[in-house]
């Protein structure tokens, strides 16, 4: 492969804290030269030129929470759909959750779920396994074996381990292969039968609820385990002030836990479920206002490491039924960038920060050498337009399902191209006369 | 955070009524082609139901009842949870405007065969009744059955959200006994948490300028009840001194799950309506209940049955005559054009 120069681009990477003109030469898939003063003449001729324009190039997106649906409900996503939307979305590694169908908790299903993957091939794809056997919540996986085949965590998705004396092995136990515990912070008996924040709104709906505490009395048991334990332990979609407060104390002193958040904790509001939207309906279910700002405060300040998109593919049967009954989560891989550039357009955050806790910050996390663009890294990169005036489109995602409730919604912010080790695996200039065409036929 | 402001600036926000109701009310119509619910709607469309309603209580009291306005209307009774006053009720009103009235049952429908709400709904819709009367074990399935068809909606009570013609005609009882909703004290009692009625109540008695107290233990109490405008009490007596109206709450004990109270005993003993508790109340007070009763667990016989307080007779005849004005106002506004979807 030719030599690629990427040469006008606003360069953004924050593992250097650099925000500069400039440009990167990719070569054999890496980066190899990196700096504000590369240009074409200064090097040799058989390179091919990309200009960037002045639009930004980051760090291609590392989003640590993904569900796939292969194996098992390939309906709603498969791994191809799902690596063509995470690109589409400037997307180039995810850590995908264990709750497929047959469940992560074993090698031979890790390493299936590898090599689909890797047959695919436009991002990297690293699971995560379950931490317990059938998601049961009952008896540790093979934790060992599952971290040499790959695993980059342990989790149970999108259900809390609950037990305490399970979870204080799990930490004592995964520290010893440096991998990470992820929770699902909710007490699951308050959590029980309800799918609103208990408050005003579910209480005019009529919905059953479940207290916001719900949220930190979990992370905070989990935080004296890892007192106990000298664990490393991460909550998951953190979306209450209560519980970034408790994380904030707990580095203070110095335990060795992170979190990340997903956009629509930071961009919606309780509100968004009014009128029994059930494409609003998340698991924790969305927040009151001031949680809402909480959530954004605690991403700008840097108490919460990492946004992930939370990609959650449900077919429209999940959806199209009473609130009551409705699965809850949203996809998000293609929304994640321009929903939380929304922080950066509001003032809330500069643009390498916000750059920093979708690329570097969670990739430490998992222990992976991705979401930089020091020199030898590959080459995983996302070009992209940042005031870019856009309505989401569920219609045009590249993920087999819509459910998204920021359909509709204008936002800032596109990705233009897609790199992955060199190779442009989205170019925005490509798709162009696709989706023009598109609304002649429609 | 440091070095400024709080982020403020939510994506999306919405309002919590449909929309402004209020614009479109003027005293001489109602102007929705659904009734979803009573939050929402205006003094004057609320006055304008019952008011039709009231015209219709004489009528029901004739030896020939039977009117033509519905006639060759179709209406259909959709009821995916079990009940016989309010689908009776229901049914009795469209025969008696002269509309052509199915029944349809969860129990007979194909939900059974694990059709969805949605299908269901197509499915009805496509052999064009002019209005579905529905009721759903769960909240906001009747918003959802409205959003697929073009007839309009009755919503006969949707989980734990509304009962919107349980609340009309308890107005009407208490209209027709006081002559004025406004400046009464109202007290509801009991199972709030799981009752559709009791939060209907609570919006329409607002609306009308009633004031709500709402009486139970607090773990019958939805959170966030208090910003309802309404007063809260635990204690009984405390929550019925002085008060004009008392409406008891049925005990909802299939809808519990998990433990609310700890026994019916115990329930009767501190929130059973008895002559005792009543003394609180005003002498004139009136006695009221949605039905069906639970004697001795939230309401004493005797009470019940006190022909110069209980109004609990009186409700259901009110009830016949409140579903006639809504499906004739519903049915006849179909066809105008400035009606809209609630």
């Amino acid at each position: 492969m030719r030599p690629t120069l990427f040469k006008n681009a606003r360069l953004l990477d924050p593992a250097s804290r650099l925000d500069a003109k400039g440009g990167i030469l990719v070569r054999d898939g890496r980066i190899a030269e990196i700096g504000p003063q590369l240009f074409v003449d200064a090097i040799q001729d058989d390179v091919e030129v990309v200009d960037c324009a002045g639009r930004c190039l980051a760090p291609g997106l590392v989003d640590m929470r993904v569900q796939t649906r292969e194996p098992g409900e390939e309906h709603m996503e498969t791994l191809a759909s799902l690596q063509a939307a995470a690109v589409a979305g400037g997307v180039t590694t995810v850590a995908t959750l264990p709750n497929t169908s047959p469940i992560i908790d074993d090698i031979s299903i890790l390493e299936f779920v590898e090599r689909l993957a890797q047959e695919v091939g436009m991002v990297n794809v690293h699971p995560y396994a379950a931490a317990t056997k059938g998601l049961k919540g009952q008896e540790m996986t093979e934790i060992g074996l599952l971290s040499a085949s790959g695993a980059v965590g342990f989790t149970d998705g999108v259900k809390a381990i609950a037990d305490a004396q399970v979870m204080r092995r799990l930490l004592s136990y995964a520290t010893m292969f440096g991998r990470v515990v992820i929770q699902h912070p909710e007490d699951p008996t308050l959590a029980r039968e309800g799918c609103a924040t208990e408050g005003e709104i579910a209480t005019r709906l009529g919905l059953p609820g479940i207290p916001a505490c719900a949220e930190v009395m979990m992370i905070e048991r989990d935080l004296r385990l890892v007192r106990l334990t000298g664990g490393r332990y991460h909550a998951a979609h953190v979306s209450t002030a209560d519980a970034i407060d408790a994380i904030r104390r707990a580095k203070a002193d110095g335990l060795d836990v992170t979190c990340d958040t997903a956009p629509q904790y930071f961009a919606l509001n309780e509100l968004a479920i009014v009128d029994y939207r059930t494409f609003a309906l998340m698991s924790p279910p969305l927040r009151a206002e001031s949680d809402r700002q909480a959530v954004a405060a605690g991403v700008a300040d840097g108490t919460v490491d990492a946004i992930a998109s939370d990609h959650n593919p449900e077919d429209q049967d999940a959806k199209r039924v009473p609130f009551t009954q409705a699965v809850p989560g949203a996809v998000g891989l293609e929304t994640l960038l321009p929903v939380s550039l929304g922080l950066v357009h509001d003032g809330a955050m500069t643009l390498l920060d916000l750059i920093d806790r979708l690329t570097v910050r969670p990739a430490r996390i998992l222990g992976l050498e991705v979401g930089t663009l020091a020199r030898g890294s590959w080459a995983d990169l996302a070009i992209f337009e940042p005031d870019r005036a856009v309505r989401i489109d569920a219609h045009r995602f590249r993920s087999k399902s819509k459910n998204s409730p920021f359909d509709g919604k204008p936002v800032q912010g596109r990705v233009w191209r897609t790199v992955y080790r060199g190779r442009t695996v989205f170019d925005l200039d490509a798709e162009e006369p696709r989706t023009r065409r598109e609304p002649a036929d429609a | 955070m440091p070095g400024g402001t709080p982020y403020n600036g939510a994506l999306m926000t919405s309002a919590i009524s449909p929309g402004p109701a209020t614009a479109l009310s003027d005293g001489t119509r109602y102007p929705y082609r659904h009734l979803l619910g009573i939050e929402g709607l205006s003094r004057l469309d609320i006055d304008f139901l019952l008011d039709r309603a009231d015209g219709f209580v004489e009528q029901n009291r004739q030896v020939d009842k039977k009117a033509s306005t519905l006639r060759g209307r179709t209406l259909i009774n959709l009821f995916f949870e079990n009940s016989t006053r309010t689908r009776t009720s229901f049914e009795l009103a469209g025969k008696r405007l002269g509309g052509d009235v199915i029944n349809m049952s969860v129990s007979t429908s194909s939900i059974k065969k694990g059709e969805t709400l949605i299908d269901t709904a197509m499915t009805l819709n496509a052999m064009h009744p002019d209005a579905l009367v529905v009721r759903h074990s769960e909240s906001g399935a009747v918003h959802l059955l409205a959003e697929k068809v073009n007839c309009s909606v009755v919503n006969a009570g949707d989980g734990s959200h509304e009962h919107p013609t349980q609340a009309l005609l308890d107005a009407l009882t208490i209209r027709r006994r006081k002559g004025h909703l406004e400046g009464l004290e109202v007290a509801i009692c009991g199972d709030v948490v799981h009752s559709r009625v009791a939060r209907s109540n609570i919006h329409l008695l607002s609306i009308m300028g009633a004031r709500v107290r709402v009486v139970a233990p607090p773990t019958l109490l939805p959170s966030g009840i208090d910003r309802f405008g309404v007063e809260v009490h635990h204690d009984m007596e405390r929550g019925l001194a002085g008060c004009d109206i008392v409406m008891m709450l049925r005990l909802q004990t299939e809808r519990m799950k998990g433990s609310f109270v700890p026994s019916i005993r115990e329930y009767f003993r501190y929130y059973g309506l008895d002559e005792d508790k009543l003394r609180a109340a005003k002498p004139d007070a009136l006695i009221m209940h949605p039905g069906p009763m639970n004697r001795g667990v939230e309401i004493d016989s005797v009470v019940a049955d006190d022909i110069a307080r209980s109004l609990i007779r009186e409700q259901v005849e009110m009830g016949v005559a409140v579903r006639m004005a809504v499906l004739e106002i519903l049915v006849t506004n179909q066809t105008e054009p400035w009606a809209k979807n609630q």
